[in-house]
């Protein structure tokens, strides 16, 4: 066992995912706080591009793991290297982006490593422990919300070599490090196993997303309060007259009134714009851990006792029907 | 033939959670919440189903978790599974992923003779997506996760959509293999009156148990027997059936420990009143430019 803190880092068709370079970000502080290094590890085909840039974001070292059979993402040659990477090294902590990719690689990992995991942190931090009247020094606290959102729960592994997490795109802050020094790049040769080969790719379809709710400084987001995809509209007007993009909670994309990637909260995206416009969303835990740290917050609620209004700089009470309308009114009124 | 081994869940609707469910110091009393069927549970079953009326061959659906999950098996009978089997055991309580994928394991390797594992995505107690992954490494067998739609399937071999980060893709895998499908991969299909009819009573061995408590001329082996023969029986399967090794079973078994439990107080933040009057809006408006956020 060391002290060291790994990321996996999700490559698509030869770039690095953004939520990867955020856990690199937040692993600079937790291999800080345990003395470690922070490795990026780096599967693909001429990716080693890759793991130069995880550098900029932290990383002390990279392991690169090259090979064509491994140019796209497949459960088990991916899980058969980690494993025998993490069985030789010992890491102390390893992370993975909550993406469909991380979800898929890290419970397999866990279970043949027996290691803890907990899936969508909305926090991680290294603290002494006390379990069971037992002093655990140094334990990754994993801080998840609970239970549709009524309790907050720290999760702790004291008892195995490696701690894992998963954490959602967004969650953590991309911080880059000023003047990085160049990276230690350690490559693992890839040896083909016949289980590797199992399930093949056929096709692969793949589109950059067009919606960008990170990097928007007004959002105006929607939620199962509105009742019906036709009040829906409003949030849509609302955001085309303001310049802004359109996100929902998690209760409206389950509705139907919005498409998942649009979703806000700990399951969907973390945002931090200059301005959230909340509205006819109640404000469950899962939603304000994905927009509380908004520069402002304007909710609209009818219900007075709505949580929404507990994260809001700005309260508006009253059905969204009648406010939206207003709103925008006195909006283009105000511009002319 | 090819058979197919349905993972499904009850689960606490955790949508549905009021003020009563809270306790004083703010943890989640579990009895007190709605239990219901994890609905992409249903999906899997549906696949499973769909995967038996095309290629023909069996379907079990198998459950793990308290005695009143025998409820969601029967749902499963309604539905048109084969046989089913209820994994009970206090020893199994407080299982976190990895205890309950190697419970899971265990039993699948106990029933045998499949091509299919299915299982929804994620289960909304927890919302992990973890089990999945789990018990097809426990199994040694590959995986298809968040599956759209079986596109084709030989005797060795399935096609699946799946969808991955930014897209889809269509892979191809050898059999046995583990799937977890998503909620809108398909409808599960409706509870047929008929079955409801001849499975409402299927009963596992403690609700036949209970039924004998009180009655001296029922015998619990004939009782069995006879629920068996009819079709009716609830495989129940405990931790020494299965012969497991207890230190990898429940709270033991499971290496993620709940250090801190904390209710969610709201902080009583202090906020502006708006009114919903143009005059209201308008010196919001104003202040949103003032502050650069608007203009």
């Amino acid at each position: 066992m060391n002290n060291e803190v790994w990321v996996f880092i999700e490559q698509r068709n030869g770039k690095a995912a953004e939520v990867s370079l955020e856990l690199l970000s937040k692993g600079r502080k937790l291999a800080d706080s345990l003395n470690g290094l922070l490795k990026s590890i780096v599967i693909g085909h001429n990716v080693k591009n890759i793991a130069g840039q995880t550098a900029e974001f932290g990383a002390d070292e990279a392991y690169l793991i090259e090979d064509a059979f491994l140019k796209d993402y497949l459960s088990l040659p991916y899980s058969r290297i980690f494993n025998e990477l993490i069985e030789r090294e010992q890491p102390r902590i390893v992370l993975f982006g909550a993406s469909i990719t991380g979800r898929d690689l890290a419970p397999r990992v866990a279970s043949k490593t027996m290691s803890g995991l907990t899936a969508d942190c909305v926090d991680l931090k290294i603290e002494n422990v006390n379990y069971l009247g037992k002093d655990y020094p140094n334990l990754l606290l994993q801080i998840r919300p609970a239970f549709g959102g009524n309790i907050i729960a720290t999760i702790i592994t004291p008892e195995t070599a490696t701690q894992m997490a998963t954490v959602r795109e967004g969650v953590m802050e991309l911080v880059k490090v000023p003047n990085s020094k160049p990276i230690k790049i350690k490559t693992v040769k890839y040896h083909p196993a016949p289980e590797d080969k199992l399930v093949e790719i056929i096709e692969r379809h793949t589109q950059e997303s067009k919606v960008n709710l990170k990097g928007s400084s007004i959002i105006v987001a929607g939620g199962y309060g509105l009742g019906s995809k036709e009040n829906f509209r409003l949030i849509h007007e609302l955001a085309d007259v303001l310049g802004g993009e359109v996100a929902g909670s998690r209760a409206a994309v389950d509705a139907g009134f919005i498409s998942p990637e649009r979703q806000v909260g700990q399951t969907g995206v973390t945002v931090r714009p200059k301005l959230y416009i909340a509205v006819g969303i109640s404000g469950a835990i899962q939603h304000r851990a994905g927009m509380q740290d908004s520069n402002k917050i304007i909710a609209i609620n009818s219900d007075p006792d709505a949580p929404i209004f507990d994260v809001a700089h700005y309260a508006i009470v009253g059905d969204a029907t009648e406010v939206i309308p207003k709103f925008i009114e006195t909006y283009k009124h105000k511009l002319k | 033939m090819l058979n197919s081994i349905v993972m499904v869940k009850q689960v606490p609707d955790t949508a549905n959670i009021s003020g009563k469910v809270m306790r004083e110091d703010g943890t989640v009393n579990r009895s007190k919440l709605p239990a219901i069927f994890n609905y992409e549970d249903k999906i899997a079953l549906e696949f499973a189903l769909q995967v038996k009326e095309k290629y023909g061959g069996k379907v079990t659906a198998i459950t793990m978790g308290p005695q009143r999950a025998s409820d969601i098996l029967r749902e499963c009978f309604f539905m048109g599974a084969d046989e089913v089997y209820l994994v009970s055991d206090r020893k199994f309580a407080g299982a976190d992923t990895l205890a309950t994928s190697y419970v899971l394991s265990e039993v699948i390797k106990h029933i045998g003779n499949y091509d299919f594992v299915f299982a929804g995505r994620q289960a909304i107690d927890g919302d992990t997506a973890q089990v999945g992954p789990q018990t097809a490494e426990k199994l040694g067998i590959p995986q298809i996760t968040f599956a759209r739609e079986i596109l084709d399937v030989t005797e060795d071999t399935v096609t699946a959509k799946k969808q991955i980060d930014g897209g889809y893709e269509i892979q191809k895998s050898k059999l046995p293999v583990l799937i977890t499908v998503l909620k809108d991969a398909a409808q599960p299909r409706p509870f047929s009156a008929k079955r409801m009819m001849a499975y409402k009573n299927a009963k596992s061995l403690i609700e036949l148990e209970k039924l004998t408590e009180g009655n001296s001329l029922l015998y619990i082996d004939k009782l069995v027997h006879e629920y068996q023969e009819r079709g009716l029986f609830i495989n129940t399967l405990t931790m020494d059936d299965l012969q497991l090794n207890q230190d990898r079973c429940g709270l033991k078994g499971s290496p993620t420990k709940v250090h801190k439990v904390e209710s969610v107080v709201l902080a009583g933040n202090s906020y502006n009143r708006i009114e919903p009057t143009t005059a209201g809006l308008g010196a919001l408006i104003d202040q949103l430019t003032q502050d650069h956020i608007f203009g």
